[in-house]
């Protein structure tokens, strides 16, 4: 059982696609809502930003997505492309009760002046992908919350992003549903082959879907150490109640308490 | 025998479910019938009132009488009718593309809102009464007076309305809108006015009320009358005659006219949000 504690070495050998460098947020005059993060993130990662709530994460997620300037500090795209590789996932579905499903997928490539009929295959396939088929034509209050999240996902998919940002989008679901959800998300995440930043307070959730987990603490707002789950995707339901699960839970459950205590002496 | 008894259709209604079945029918039925008999029972008071305390026709009328004169009368007062008509749902067409218009300016231009909102205010809060004559002494044609007056009227819940909606977009749908790199009017197009239509309407509902109110009140402050004369001007002339049952009948029919009003305008409302909306949709439960 390997734990690594460096970010550097864990993603020596990938493409670097995003750089979080030195940066602080700071609301108002003093409210400092993260102070001091760094962050390589590379093609391919699953990270999750772990850590109770006021530590920081949505705010790192919010200033990776451009909607926020940093403080002090800065982020690059190694690409320098932002708008076409970038999607986002919040914690509620986020669709517009007016629209249908296969309308909302289209979003994305609507804001960018393309026809419907154009993509419908692409919004098809993305449906798919999310096992709505069938659904295309219904409107968002007629789905369960699990399957309205589902749409959110693939509107988030459609497009192919090379990043896709998650924002607790599971914390309001039942566990079962959760759990389903999880395990699509990781053949998804294989399957149009993207990376993913994860924000959660669960700590069972981060080691399940992620090869990376930043633990963060609160007040301020701060990274503390990275996790590096060794385990290749994709990822089966087994992994669940493996002895190796447990064990990185065991961890990742000690370091976060470490980060809110600070080491045991 | 032992499938049928687990059959939760046929075999297990409880209690509770049938007084709720009960409970649904009688409000059903309710809503139809009890309005008609306050009407009827009204009506016949009316009438009884008057047969027994022998009431001359010109101080109260029967209900008979004013029926009778609504059905004598109806050369003059379905032309007045047209007239109030015309001018209210013009009004109202004004109302609706200023209302929105305004709004939408205002949602544009934070400047522009914070100059003129407080006076759209003003307008709104000042009795159109009091505001009226001035208007028939400034303006030549009594159309247009009488079009402003209810104007005026109408035109602020329609933008109060539409203001609060283009404000209460979904924060996370902005949020994305600005990921994606939505321009000003495809968020405006595609956020904003779907997010603003259900306050619209409401608005809008409301709105027609008044533009009738508007039109009614301005015709009793113009009170010039002639060819060209609405509802309200019949009403005053036949005061002046002491022809009570036609005060009645153009009564009765403003009141059916703003009745009707709200009526298309919530059908209208409901045909447009009932696919998605909160407030159209039926519960099951």
């Amino acid at each position: 059982m390997e734990m690594q504690v460096s970010a550097a070495e864990s993603s020596a050998s990938r493409n670097k696609l995003l750089t979080l460098h030195k940066v602080d947020k700071v609301f108002g005059r003093d409210v400092v809502a993260l102070r001091n993060m760094s962050l390589d993130i590379c093609e391919g990662d699953f990270i999750s930003l772990l850590g109770p709530s006021g530590c920081g994460k949505s705010t790192a997620l919010r200033l990776i997505a451009g909607l926020m300037q940093p403080t002090n500090g800065f982020i690059r795209w190694e690409d320098g492309r932002q708008g076409e590789s970038l999607s986002v996932v919040f914690q509620e579905p986020t669709l517009m009760p007016w629209a249908t499903v296969e309308k909302n997928v289209w979003l994305p490539m609507r804001l960018k002046g393309i026809s419907f009929a154009k993509v419908r295959d692409d919004i098809r396939e993305a449906l798919n992908l999310v096992g709505l088929s069938g659904f295309e034509n219904s409107y968002p209050r007629e789905l369960s919350g699990g399957m309205k999240m589902r749409v959110s996902i693939a509107r988030a998919m459609v497009t192919r992003p090379k990043l896709v940002l998650m924002d607790e989008p599971f914390a309001a679901l039942d566990e079962i549903t959760r759990f389903k959800l999880n395990n699509d998300l990781l053949q998804m995440k294989v399957k149009i082959d993207c990376t993913v930043v994860f924000v959660t307070h669960s700590v069972f959730e981060s080691v399940f879907l992620s090869d990376r987990i930043v633990i963060m603490a609160a007040r301020p707002g701060r990274v503390m150490q990275e996790l590096k789950v060794d385990k290749p995707y994709p990822r089966e339901e087994d992994f669940r109640t493996s002895n190796d699960y447990a064990a990185y839970c065991r961890a990742a459950s000690q370091a976060l308490k470490e980060a809110q205590e600070g080491p045991r002496q | 025998m032992s499938e049928l008894a687990h059959d939760p259709v046929t075999s297990f209604v409880d209690e509770e479910e049938r007084a709720r079945a009960r409970r649904e029918l009688r409000n059903r039925i309710g809503k139809w019938i009890l309005p008609v008999v306050v009407f009827a029972v009204g009506i016949l008071a009316w009438d009884w009132t008057i047969r027994i305390n022998e009431i001359p026709h010109y101080i109260l009328p029967g209900p008979g009488l004013v029926f009778q004169t609504l059905i004598q009368d109806r050369a003059i007062l379905l032309d007045a009718l047209m007239v109030t008509l015309q001018i209210t749902l013009l009004a109202l067409l004004v109302a609706v593309i200023g209302g929105a218009g305004l709004a939408i300016l205002f949602n544009q231009s934070r400047l522009v809102e914070m100059s003129f909102y407080p006076y759209a205010v003003v307008l709104q809060v000042t009795p159109i009464v009091a505001i009226a004559p001035l208007i028939f002494i400034y303006v030549e044609s009594k159309l247009v007076g009488l079009l402003i007056c209810a104007w005026i009227v109408a035109f602020f819940p329609v933008l109060s309305n539409t203001t609060l909606g283009l404000k209460s977009a979904d924060h996370n749908l902005r949020d994305l809108f600005s990921i994606y790199g939505a321009n000003r009017w495809q968020r405006l197009l595609y956020l904003q006015l779907p997010s603003a239509l259900p306050y619209f309407l409401g608005g809008l509902r409301i709105a027609g009320g008044l533009a009738l109110i508007g039109s009614v009140v301005a015709e009793f402050v113009a009170g010039a009358g002639g060819i060209g004369s609405g509802l309200a001007f019949r009403i005053l002339e036949a005061g002046y005659r002491l022809n009570i049952p036609r005060m009645f009948a153009g009564l009765i029919l403003i009141a059916v006219t703003g009745v009707l009003i709200y009526a298309v305008l919530s059908l209208v409302s409901h045909l447009m949000l009932r696919k998605w909306h909160e407030s159209a949709i039926k519960r099951e439960s």
